[in-house]
């Protein structure tokens, strides 16, 4: 039984691209199984061993990790079909069957080579959305305001976001032609707007998702929800963003 | 610099800049002085910042508020930090990072970090290694991620405000932090007299090649734990950047000094860590007391169970330091064969159980959540039914670049002097895991994002204070300088490039971590660390044979990026092992069997190494000094390798008692 499973190979294809613009094109890889394995140490033995399935060397294939415990974002690509990060995709799971495991990059950003894309968009949109809190200084100024366990409870798992662009990827509303900007942003919004101190820039972060490509531009599919990997409620967030931009809109034309 | 011309202007009308590599929560904190400072700032960074190694820090960071009332103190918090350390960091650095502990973490609430709270809304604390106090603040078991993120949104904030010249006046399409993200440093630019004036950087999504010049220069890159392959440590933390500044003669500390922290998931590509801070809430380490005992773990009565670290350290119990957990660990594995029973590989397997079964859900939840999901995640097990089953794994390197520290008269530190966090080369600055500064021979849980932060706070200040005064700026040195740095970093990579010999880069890498992995980490043996020796040399000179696999111009090409990486880490390995067949004593990380006293009348002093380079293809070697000197803003600084304890008394470590890590806490 042991040796049997040593001797199991992992068929994996691969969508590669050798540079931005470039045509795609795919190609297949059979790696041997070992225990544990996933995505990530199923690419680290292409390096090792850049051969195709039909015996043609390659150069291996070109993709993106850093922490390989889902929690920098860096890895996350399409696999099977459905976006999500490669080092928590164990084979064992996704390929009981033995494969083959497809991998391709997401769609939604323009690829620099293979399965690196370039989400330099999304890190824009935090500076768009203005998703910081204005402080006054990194010098002493004592303690922090007091916050009930409960809002800490609210805010830490909108904090979780990593910027891995899985929410873009299934939203039907980011595309070519439009320029929603995506649920992880507003998620932010509705993050430091509940910051008590967040909250006394409320309205510029409102303001700068209330015109062309804001909140208005979500269409409900409620995909975004789906595929996030924190399980951060993308949905309540769009939600919550959505009332308070429009009250915001209503008093601030009362006001005027 | 001379007092009539711009500070923020250079003679031909650019804008004057320092360089920060890296962008982890050290590289961020020295951004974030600077940019108060006034000081415009180009931020290299390997990946995104905001995708840093950092983010994987889980369990929390240190600091002496006392919210529980247990008189903890910043004093307290000295003593233990030393005292865990082996007394090998120099005490005035820990000082001032442990007195300004509390005043961090206040700012990281104010910057909006979710960190826990008390029923009454106050920062909660929980408990690490090394210490019984409720120290370290945490925002559930991200803590790292929260941190890196705020510092993050904080850069970022700064990206978007301009530079303003000598007037207050702002200076159009320039922002204070211009950040290279997908940019390698891959050297250093230093003129005649040795100071460091800039940097050459690869651009990794196209792989050009291009010197940056610096008024100063900060290196941020954190460890090299990829030295030993799979680790609890990011797939980047290959030490390069470090490696490449030693290379270019600035001075290497304590390298010997690796932390392999104890509990970490066994992985095909990665050991996951799961967090001291699993222990710190009540996780319990054990092993059957049968070797043979068939039952799944939770089935396993208490009465069976053999709590080995309560039983041998009834004073700290799960929660001694690190280097003595793992080599107990590692013992119960290895030499007593007492791992936990596998019935499918049919023998005792190198893991024991780590055990949070018997504690409150809501509690884990609400505070081990992000930890228990990994396991979960990558092991397949619930962690709230089933013992988790860890072992050891290599997790942070105490050794890094050697910097300076300006000793004030109260024993802390002079704030602002630029001799703080200085290396050896002038102009050149380290902080975070990247330096060697403030953990001694084995590092505090918790204590290394307070070190992180503290020390990039430290360096801001002091390159603020070096720029000033530093007789020439970098920006207005001739091109040629720059140009000269330009063409030997593209004619090493083009030489990369054409390598084709038989040797797989990433295969000989598997062979150099093995060899270091097995033989040069929780017990080193000086007749097998000659063996390992002897195996750096093999693959040094079988490096020069690698074929690239990837021979892409003009495009990213991560095949050539790792034969340079390959080539650093070696380099990095000699000096890690040649410090520890050197240094014939025990203490805190490092272990001789041969030798198992601490020795402080010949070993306790900073080791000290520098680069000789190989000539004529003969392999690199290590001189080890006693002393550095090098040449400040005009002014020629000393330092031997003595190790500055005036602050606490070096005594024997006793963690078998409660209390015996600090005279002030009582046990
Ligand atoms: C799993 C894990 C859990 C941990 N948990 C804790 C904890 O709970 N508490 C604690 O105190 N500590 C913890 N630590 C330790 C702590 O996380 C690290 O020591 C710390 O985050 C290091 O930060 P840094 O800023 O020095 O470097 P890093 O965060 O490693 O950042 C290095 C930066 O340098 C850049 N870089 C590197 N080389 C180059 C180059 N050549 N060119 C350009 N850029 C470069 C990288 O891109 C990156 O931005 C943990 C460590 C691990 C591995
Ligand atoms: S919201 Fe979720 S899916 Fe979207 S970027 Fe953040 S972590 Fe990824």
């Amino acid at each position: 039984m042991a040796d049997d499973r040593r001797a199991r190979t992992i068929a994996l294809k691969i969508k590669r691209q050798d540079g931005p613009g470039q045509p795609g094109y795919w190609q297949e890889f059979a790696v041997p199984w070992h225990p544990r394995m996933n995505v990530i140490s199923a690419l680290m033995e292409i390096q090792k061993q850049p051969v195709t399935a039909s015996g043609q060397k390659v150069t291996p294939v070109v993709w993106e990790c850093v922490c390989l415990e889902e929690v920098c974002g860096s890895c996350t690509m399409r696999i099977n079909g459905r976006v999500r990060q490669s080092c928590s995709a164990l084979v064992d799971v996704i390929a009981p069957g033995d494969g083959p495991i497809v991998l391709e990059p997401m769609s939604k950003f323009p690829v620099v080579r293979d399965l690196v894309v370039d989400r330099s968009r999304m890190f824009e949109d935090l500076k768009r959305v203005k998703a910081w809190i204005n402080l006054d200084g990194s010098h002493e100024l004592g303690a922090g305001p007091r916050q009930s366990p409960e809002s800490q409870e609210q805010t830490y798992p909108l904090s979780r976001c990593m910027t891995c662009g899985c929410c873009l990827e299934a939203c039907p509303q980011v595309n070519p032609s439009s320029d929603f900007v995506g649920p992880a942003a507003i998620s932010q919004v509705r993050l430091f707007n509940l910051h008590p101190n967040g909250k006394m820039h409320a309205s510029e972060r409102l303001e700068a998702v209330m015109g062309e490509g804001g909140v208005e531009g979500c269409g409900k599919a409620q995909n975004c929800v789906e595929v996030c990997p924190k399980e951060i409620p993308l949905v309540d967030s769009i939600a919550s963003v959505g009332r308070d931009a429009t009250k915001h809109m209503l008093l601030g034309w009362l006001l005027k | 610099m001379a007092a009539s011309k711009s500070l923020v202007r250079s003679e031909s009308g650019k804008v004057r800049r320092v360089i920060v590599v890296g962008g982890g929560l050290a590289g961020l904190m020295t951004v974030i002085k600077l940019c108060e400072a006034g000081v415009p700032v180009d931020l290299f960074s390997l990946v995104p910042v905001k995708r840093s190694h950092s983010v994987c820090a889980q369990g929390g960071i240190n600091a002496s508020v006392n919210t529980k009332g247990e008189g903890d103190s910043p004093q307290v918090h000295l003593e233990e930090t030393v005292y865990g350390g082996d007394f090998l960091a120099n005490q005035p650095p820990v000082k001032a990072m442990c007195d300004a502990a509390p005043s961090i973490v206040f700012m990281l609430d104010r910057m909006g970090v979710p960190f826990n709270r008390t029923p009454e809304g106050l920062l909660d604390f929980r408990r690490f290694g090394g210490t019984l106090f409720h120290r370290t603040a945490f925002a559930g078991a991200t803590t790292g991620q929260q941190l890196l993120y705020a510092l993050d949104e904080q850069v970022r904030r700064w990206e978007t405000v301009d530079v303003e010249d000598d007037r207050g006046e702002r200076v159009a399409g320039e922002k204070m932090v211009r950040k290279l993200e997908w940019w390698e440093m891959i050297g250093l630019v230093t003129d005649d007299e040795g100071v460091c004036r800039g940097i050459v950087a690869q651009d990794l999504k196209n792989m050009s090649i291009v010197a940056f010049p610096g008024d100063a220069v900060c290196l941020a890159t954190g460890g090299c734990g990829i030295v030993f392959g799979r680790s609890t440590n990011s797939v980047i933390n290959t030490g390069t950047a470090a490696s490449a500044a030693y290379q270019h003669g600035a001075c290497y500390a304590n390298g010997e000094f690796i932390q392999v922290h104890p509990t970490a998931i066994p992985g095909a590509d990665k050991l996951r860590l799961i967090s001291e801070s699993v222990r710190g809430e009540g996780g319990r380490v054990w092993v059957p007391r049968d070797p043979k005992e068939q039952r799944a773990g939770r089935e396993v009565p208490e009465s069976a169970r053999d709590y080995f670290l309560e039983e041998k350290y009834p004073g700290y119990g799960n929660l001694v330091p690190r280097d003595i957990a793992s080599r107990e660990l590692f013992k119960k594995c290895f030499h007593e064969h007492r791992g936990v029973y596998n019935r499918e590989s049919q023998r005792n397997e190198n893991e024991v159980y780590l055990d949070v079964t018997h504690l409150p859900r809501e509690i884990l939840q609400k505070k081990l959540a992000g930890v228990l999901e990994i396991y979960e995640k990558f092991v397949g097990e619930d962690p709230f039914v089933n013992p988790m089953r860890v072992f050891p794994a290599v997790h942070y390197s105490m050794g890094g670049l050697w910097v300076d520290f300006d000793r004030a008269a109260n024993g802390s530190l002079v704030m602002g002097s630029p001799r703080n966090q200085a290396t050896s080369i002038p102009g050149l600055y380290a902080c975070g895991e990247a330096d060697y500064q403030y953990h001694g021979a084995n590092r505090l849980g918790a204590n290394s994002l307070l070190s992180c932060l503290w020390a990039g706070m430290v360096t801001g200040p002091a390159i603020a204070a070096y720029r000033k005064n530093v007789a020439r700026s970098a920006w207005d040195m001739p091109s040629s300088l720059f140009e000269k740095a330009e063409k030997r970093e593209r004619k090493a990579f083009e030489a990369i490039l054409a390598l084709d010999g038989a040797e797989n880069p990433y295969a000989l890498h598997d062979e150099l971590a093995h060899t270091m992995l097995v033989d040069c980490t929780i017990e080193r043996d000086n007749a097998t660390l000659d063996k390992v020796l002897a195996k750096i040399e093999e693959i040094a000179e079988r490096s020069r044979r690698v074929g690239v696999t990837d021979t892409a111009v003009g495009k990213m090409n991560q095949g050539a990026q790792y034969v340079r990486h390959l080539r650093n880490m070696i380099v990095l390995a000699r000096v890690i092992a040649l410090g520890a067949r050197n240094r014939d004593e025990s203490r805190g990380a490092h272990f001789k069997p041969q030798f198992t006293q601490r020795d402080d009348a010949n070993w306790l002093r900073t080791t000290m190494a520098f680069h000789k380079a190989g000539a004529n293809g003969e392999n690199d070697a290590v001189r080890f000094v006693r002393a550095v000197d090098y040449t400040l803003l005009g002014q020629r600084v000393e330092v031997k390798d003595e190790v500055d304890t005036t602050l606490v008394r070096p005594r024997p470590r006793k963690y078998e008692t409660a209390g015996a890590a600090s005279t002030a806490a009582k046990g």
